[in-house]
């Protein structure tokens, strides 16, 4: 399993916070997006959108990133602290 | 040294903790951010703090280890504030020790324009026009760019 979780404003659009996907047909962060959007054709623009950002494992990657079982992936928009 | 908290800070406690049983170091810098009551022209009334537990203290680390391979530097000290902040709250503390001035200058400039850019914290204003999300700015992306 793999656990997803999103932040900020891509967490209200998508009205979740975290949810978990199974392994199987995934090897890296596109392909988590991909499954995600398979499972919910809503989601589809707000994933969409170029600026996201996306972690696993709690480090900022890119989307070819290789995602293995039981990791922590996470989508967000561009950080606005400070 | 990482904070992430809800509560506020005292700028003078951090200098003393920064200060206290320091001997070698001459220099002490410190940045504080606050809440504004105007943003890109709107009125500001508060705003939220949402962060991603885990990765903001992994990315803050990370950003204070690269400082420490650029500079000589003494103490490092990182607060950040979560949760909803008033106009005029104080939201970010950065403060650095070193030898002398410059070091300390460049690192704490350095590590809050990383902090800005890298570290995964997000603000929700309050403005007289709603709830807004703030957009991430290409000056913040300038800046940070600058120090590579």
């Amino acid at each position: 399993m793999i656990q997803v979780n999103f932040f900020a404003a891509l967490k209200e659009q998508l009205e979740c916070e975290q949810i978990e996907l199974e392994f199987e047909g995934i090897a890296s962060v596109t392909d988590v997006k991909n499954k995600l959007v398979a499972n919910n054709p809503n989601w589809k623009t707000a994933l969409d959108n170029q600026s996201l950002l996306m972690a696993v494992n709690h480090e900022m990657v890119s989307q070819e990133y290789a995602v293995k079982d039981n990791d922590e992936v996470a989508f967000f928009p561009p950080v606005t602290g400070g | 040294m990482i904070s992430i908290q809800t509560q506020d800070f005292s700028l003078s406690d951090e200098v003393e903790l920064l200060e206290a049983h320091n001997d070698t170091d001459g220099a002490v810098v410190t940045f504080t951010g606050r809440v504004r009551n105007k943003n890109e022209g709107l009125g500001v009334s508060g705003l939220f703090l949402e962060h991603y537990p885990g990765m903001t203290e992994k990315s803050l680390e990370k950003i204070i280890t690269t400082a420490r391979e650029r500079w000589t530097i003494g103490r490092v000290k990182v607060i950040h504030r979560i949760g909803q902040l008033n106009v005029g709250d104080q939201i970010v503390f950065v403060g650095v020790t070193s030898e002398h001035r410059q070091d300390a200058f460049a690192a704490a400039e350095f590590i809050m324009d990383y902090l800005k850019v890298k570290a995964p914290f997000w603000k929700k204003e309050t403005t007289e026009n709603g709830e807004k999300w703030l957009d991430a700015k290409d000056s913040d992306a300038n800046k940070a760019g600058d120090w590579s």
